[in-house]
C-alpha cells in the first residue's frame, strides 16, 4: 500500500537519501532501524509529505505523494504520524488534541468525533485525562495521546518517528504496548525505532539503513539475529552493548 | 497653586479622554494593519513577504513625526480631507503598525515548529493551521511585548499635537502659554500621563508573569 521508489535527497551537498526503495503491505508492520545520519527519518518523513524528495516517486494507495499538489491533504488523512517529540497541541486539551482533525479537518460532527476520541482514549489507557493539558500529562501519556490522535483521523497507515526515544526509561513499556496491539490489530505502520527487542518481537520486516541506502531487509528475526551484512552486525552489537 | 489644579483640571482631563480615545483608536488599527504585515511576512509567498518587510522598515525608518505630518498636510493635497483626531489616528496607526507587525511576527515565528508539523501531519491547511495552531499559541508570547507597544502608544500620542489634536500635551501647552504657570501645568500632564500609563504597567508586568515562560 505504500510503495517508495528510488528515493534521492540531499541537503545541499549533503545526499542523505541515495535510492531507497521499501514496499509496505496493508496490515504491515515493517521497522526502520539504522544509525543517526542514516536517512531513516528523513524517508519516513517524505511518505506523508512533511519533507519533501528530489528524485524516485512515493506512491500511497496509488496516490503520489507530492508536497506541490493538493494531493498531499488527501494523503496526509490517510497515513497519520506520530512524532518523537509528540508535538500534542499546548493550548488544547487531551480531547481537544484527538478530534482536532476529525472535527476540523475532515468536518466530522463535534459528537460523532467526541465519542470516538474517548473510545480511542480508552483504548490507549487515558480516558481519565480527557480534561488535562498536555504539560499535566508525562511524556508517555503524552506520546500515548498522540497516539489517540494519529488514530482518530482512522488512517491507513500509520508512521511512527523514534516514538519512545524522547521517552524516560520506565515509560517507554507503556507506549510500546499500546503499539503492539494496534499491530495485532492488523494496523499497517511503518516505525522508525532504536527498541531492538520491540522490533523483534512486533515487526514482520525490518529495514537497516546506512549511510542513506537501505543495506540490509527482511523477516525481523533473520535481520536482527542473523544479519547477512557487516555493518549490521556491528550496529545491533553496538545497540545491544554500547559499552 | 490649588485654585490653579481646580481650575486647570476639567481641561487636562477633556485633553486626557482625547488622549485615550486616540490611542485605543490607533491601537485598533494598529493591531489590525500589523497582523496583516505580519500574516503576509509569514505566508510563504515572496511577493507578499517582500512587499511586508519593505512596508514595515521603511514605516520604522520614518519618524512619527514626519508621518503625522504628511497624512495631515499631504493628504488634503490629493483631496483626502481628514479631521486633525482622523489623521493623528491614522497616523499613528500606521507608524504603530510597523512595531506591531514586528511583534506579532516574532511570536508566530517563535511557535514550535514541531506544532506545524503536527499539524500538517493531520491533513491541517495553511491557513487553518494558522488559525487553529499558530496564533492561539503566537497569542500568549506576544501579549507582553504587545502591552509594551501599548504603553510606548499612549505616551507618543502626544506627538499629535503637533498636527493640532486637543489631546492631554497640546491641552497643557495652550494653558502654559496662557498662564505661565509652567511648573503647575507640566507637573499636572506628567502625572496625568503616569496616571495613564501605570495601569498598563501593570497590566504587562501581569501578562509577563502568566504567559512570559510558555513551557
Amino acid at each position: 500500500m505504500i510503495k517508495i521508489r528510488d528515493i534521492h535527497k540531499s541537503f545541499g551537498e549533503n545526499e542523505v537519501l541515495k535510492g531507497i526503495s521499501i514496499d509496505i503491505k496493508q496490515g504491515e508492520v515493517v521497522c526502520i532501524i539504522g544509525p543517526s545520519g542514516s536517512g531513516k527519518s528523513t524517508i519516513l518523513r517524505c511518505i506523508n509529505g512533511l519533507e519533501s524528495y528530489d528524485r524516485g516517486e512515493i506512491l500511497v494507495d496509488g496516490h503520489k505523494v507530492d508536497r506541490g499538489t493538493d494531493n498531499i491533504h488527501w494523503i496526509r488523512t490517510h497515513v497519520s504520524m506520530v512524532f518523537q517529540r509528540f508535538n500534542l497541541f499546548p493550548h488544547r486539551t487531551v480531547l481537544e488534541n484527538v478530534i482536532e482533525g476529525p472535527v476540523y479537518v475532515k468536518r466530522e460532527s463535534r459528537q460523532a468525533a467526541v465519542s470516538h476520541a474517548r473510545r480511542l482514549l480508552d483504548q490507549v489507557g487515558l480516558a481519565h485525562k480527557e480534561s488535562a493539558y498536555p504539560a499535566q500529562l508525562s511524556g508517555g501519556q503524552q506520546q500515548r495521546v498522540a497516539i489517540a490522535r494519529a488514530l482518530a483521523m482512522n488512517p491507513q497507515a500509520i508512521l511512527f518517528d523514534e516514538p519512545t526515544s524522547a521517552l524516560d526509561p520506565e515509560l517507554v513499556g507503556d507506549v510500546l504496548s499500546v503499539m503492539r496491539a494496534l499491530a495485532q490489530a492488523g494496523m499497517t505502520m511503518v516505525v522508525v525505532t532504536h527498541e531492538m527487542g520491540f522490533a523483534k518481537e512486533v515487526a514482520d520486516r525490518v529495514v537497516f539503513m546506512d549511510k542513506g541506502v537501505v543495506v540490509e531487509e527482511g523477516p525481523a528475526r533473520q535481520v536482527i539475529e542473523t544479519p547477512q551484512h557487516e555493518r549490521t552486525r556491528e550496529f545491533l552489537k553496538r545497540v545491544s552493548s554500547p559499552l | 497653586m490649588f485654585n490653579d489644579i481646580k481650575e486647570f483640571t476639567p481641561i487636562l482631563l477633556q485633553g486626557a479622554w482625547v488622549t485615550i480615545q486616540i490611542t485605543l483608536a490607533a491601537l485598533l488599527l494598529s493591531t489590525a494593519l500589523g497582523l496583516v504585515w505580519a500574516l503576509m511576512r509569514t505566508s510563504g509567498i515572496r511577493i507578499l513577504a517582500l512587499a511586508s518587510k519593505f512596508f514595515v522598515n521603511a514605516i520604522r525608518g520614518i519618524p512619527i513625526l514626519v508621518i503625522l505630518f504628511y497624512v495631515y498636510f499631504v493628504l488634503p493635497d490629493i483631496g483626502i480631507q481628514l479631521s486633525a483626531f482622523q489623521a493623528g489616528m491614522l497616523g499613528l496607526g500606521i507608524a504603530y503598525s510597523a512595531y506591531m507587525a514586528e511583534v506579532f511576527r516574532s511570536g508566530i515565528e517563535a511557535v514550535d515548529p514541531g506544532q506545524i508539523e503536527a499539524a500538517q501531519s493531520i491533513g491541517m491547511r495553511r491557513w487553518l493551521i494558522m488559525r487553529r495552531v499558530i496564533l492561539p499559541q503566537a497569542f500568549k508570547l506576544t501579549l507582553p511585548p504587545y502591552g509594551n507597544n501599548l504603553i510606548m502608544l499612549l505616551k507618543d500620542s502626544s506627538q499629535t499635537s503637533a498636527i493640532t489634536v486637543a489631546e492631554l500635551a497640546l491641552q497643557s501647552k495652550l494653558i502654559a502659554s496662557s498662564t505661565f504657570k509652567n511648573l503647575t501645568v507640566f507637573s499636572m500632564s506628567a502625572v496625568g500621563y503616569l496616571l495613564l500609563s501605570i495601569p498598563l504597567i501593570m497590566l504587562v508586568g501581569h501578562l509577563e508573569r502568566k504567559f512570559g515562560k510558555v513551557k
